[in-house]
């Protein structure tokens, strides 16, 4: 165990200035600021929407833009900059010539990796409701805080997280079998975009895990249409651990384990 | 012995890069690993760090089975392979940092490690702006972080200036000296370890060729007789049909295997009696690197 924290500080150390590390950060900076800014100018059309829908305006633009594609993409990208740093350093090597097993070695750099995406979906929450408080506070017409949405976003974005694993996963052991970028990148770029396509188009697409993200959506797009209770404060109810969850949970789990043992049986070059 | 290997092979596909190696390398000793490039010396460190799966045979270092105390192996050996491993995004400090932290070892001994390097100076430049050389040195001092009492280093004088080379050769030699180490070094120049090393082995082809103290290397450096004369093709026919054997001839110099003083006396009367002036006379001991090619060239 302690050779794992020992690493995990260490993938923090190694990565606090690279880009991998401040995507995480950023993007979610990013987008909420961008849709603020759009909300704020547009202030003047909301003025009588009522909370609920004001939230779900502005955080499901987010979702929508996120679980469509940006999502997938910065999963692909943290997984590769996480295992890049080493084959660009060739610190492979004196990793593995450490005197730490490879299990903390390996497993700690995967944690990091779902660390950087637990990060980015929390501030993904934190930046929505912050975001839309501000705007109710500068912006007093748009009633952002007549409504608590926080146990709701929290429990989207949980699901929007729980989702991510198994595309992780995979990305995860591609880019640390590969040290080109196109493979790994190639690879995740075509599953993304055909995990988008056939979300919608084959019934079994919940066994895809790059389909995950974007049926995650869709069951949350079924919830805000099934709320419920018509008084200021209605219901929505959003089912966690739905099938794909399970898939991708289960995915995630097989590929890291299974990516453990290829570790163990891999020559470092 | 620190490092004990039996039979050791391994092969990339259907090529042996590694051919029955029984590596013996002793406590305290420098031990200079030598071969021309691809001789299979890389791949043979790569071994003994347990980075490469080993075909066949066994290692033992420090008494103790590689594979199934590898980790308590490792924490005591500091090592350089290849070129040095660096995050080039940090600086030279916060490569030690990072590897101190991750052996848990205290920060003040990464301010220690980069004055015996010589790079306190450029301690806060990204390791990306170094040069060759200071690369070089950021990955000897990373190797000597955790105070090792085995050292593994692949080439680690390459790109060093001729001062970086002595500095290097002359802290294996005080780290043995003082510290009891052991230091295990690859190169594919004799020239640059005999000055150190006390002990040798010789690999090409992925065989080992030559292993011993450096003395047993230089008995195997049998002295010869150099003799400058005019018309030296001529001179060395007549050597031939009196029974000599002439090694190599150029230009200016026949050599002779030396055998004794009076053998000596015997080339130089015949040579002149037979019209042929000898301009100078004398016994030579053929260089190292000489003779380290003329292992490696035979094998």
């Amino acid at each position: 165990m302690k050779g794992f924290i020992l690493s995990f500080r260490s993938e923090f150390y190694k990565t606090r200035k690279t880009l991998g590390f401040w995507s995480s950060i950023l993007l979610p900076l990013l987008i909420c600021l961008l849709l603020f800014i759009g909300f704020l100018n547009n202030s003047d059309k909301q003025a009588h929407t009522p909370a609920l829908m004001l939230w779900i305006e502005f955080s499901g633009l987010i979702l929508m833009i996120m679980g469509s594609f940006i999502l997938p993409m910065l999963i692909i990208f943290i997984a590769y900059s996480v295992n890049n740093i080493e084959h660009k350093a060739d610190t492979w090597k004196s990793l593995f010539s450490l005197p730490i097993s490879k299990l903390s070695v390996y497993s700690a750099k995967y944690f990091y990796a779902v660390f950087l995406t637990f990060l980015c979906l929390a501030l993904f929450a934190l930046f929505t409701l912050g975001f839309g408080n501000l705007l109710s506070v500068i912006k007093p017409t748009l009633r952002f805080s007549e409504y608590h949405v926080e146990g709701l976003l929290a429990r989207v974005y949980l699901k929007l997280f729980l989702c991510s694993l198994g595309i992780l996963s995979i990305q995860f052991l591609l880019s640390l079998l590969f040290r080109d970028f196109l493979k790994p990148m190639g690879i995740g770029f075509i599953c993304a975009i055909s995990g988008d396509i056939l979300s919608g188009n084959w019934k079994y697409s919940y066994f895809f895990p790059y389909s995950h993200p974007m049926l995650a959506i869709s069951t949350i797009e079924n919830g805000v249409k099934n709320s419920h209770g018509n008084g200021p404060m209605p219901q929505i109810a959003v089912d966690i651990f739905t099938r794909e969850i399970f898939v991708s949970l289960a995915v995630a789990l097989v590929i890291f384990v299974g990516g453990y043992f290829i570790v163990l049986k891999k020559s470092v070059k | 012995m620190v490092i004990d290997t039996e039979g050791l092979s391994f092969n990339f596909g259907k090529q042996a890069v590694v051919k029955s190696l029984s590596l013996k390398v002793p406590e305290g000793s420098i031990y200079g690993f030598l071969g021309p490039n691809g001789a299979g010396k890389t791949t043979t460190i790569k071994l003994l760090m347990n980075l490469l799966k080993t075909d066949e045979g066994n290692i033992h270092i420090f008494g103790q089975e590689l594979k199934s105390n590898r980790v308590k192996i490792l924490s005591q050996i500091g090592s350089l392979i290849e070129q040095p491993a660096i995050y080039l995004h940090l600086s030279g400090k916060e490569n030690l940092l990072n590897r101190a932290l991750l052996l848990e070892i205290p920060a003040k001994r990464v301010d220690d490690m980069l004055d015996l390097v010589h790079l306190t100076s450029a301690a806060n430049k990204k390791a990306g702006q170094y040069s060759l050389g200071m690369k070089q040195r950021l990955g000897i001092a990373l190797a000597l972080l955790p105070d090792p009492k085995l050292l593994i280093l692949d080439e680690p004088t390459n790109g060093l200036d001729p001062n970086g080379i002595i500095e290097v050769r002359e802290l294996m030699l005080r780290l043995v000296k003082q510290q009891q180490k052991t230091v295990f070094i690859s190169s594919h120049l004799l020239a640059e370890v005999e000055r150190m090393a006390s002990h040798v082995g010789i690999i090409n082809n992925g065989e080992l060729l030559f292993q011993g103290s450096i003395n047993e290397l230089q008995a195997l450096n049998q002295p010869q007789v150099q003799i400058e004369a005019e018309n030296t093709v001529d001179a060395a026919n007549l050597l031939k049909r009196n029974d000599f054997t002439v090694t190599e001839i150029d230009d200016e110099h026949i050599f002779v295997p030396f055998t004794s003083k009076q053998k000596m006396g015997e080339i130089n009367s015949l040579l002149n009696k037979n019209g042929y002036t000898v301009y100078s006379i004398n016994k030579q001991q053929k260089d190292l690197e000489k003779l380290f090619l003329a292992i490696t060239q035979s094998a």
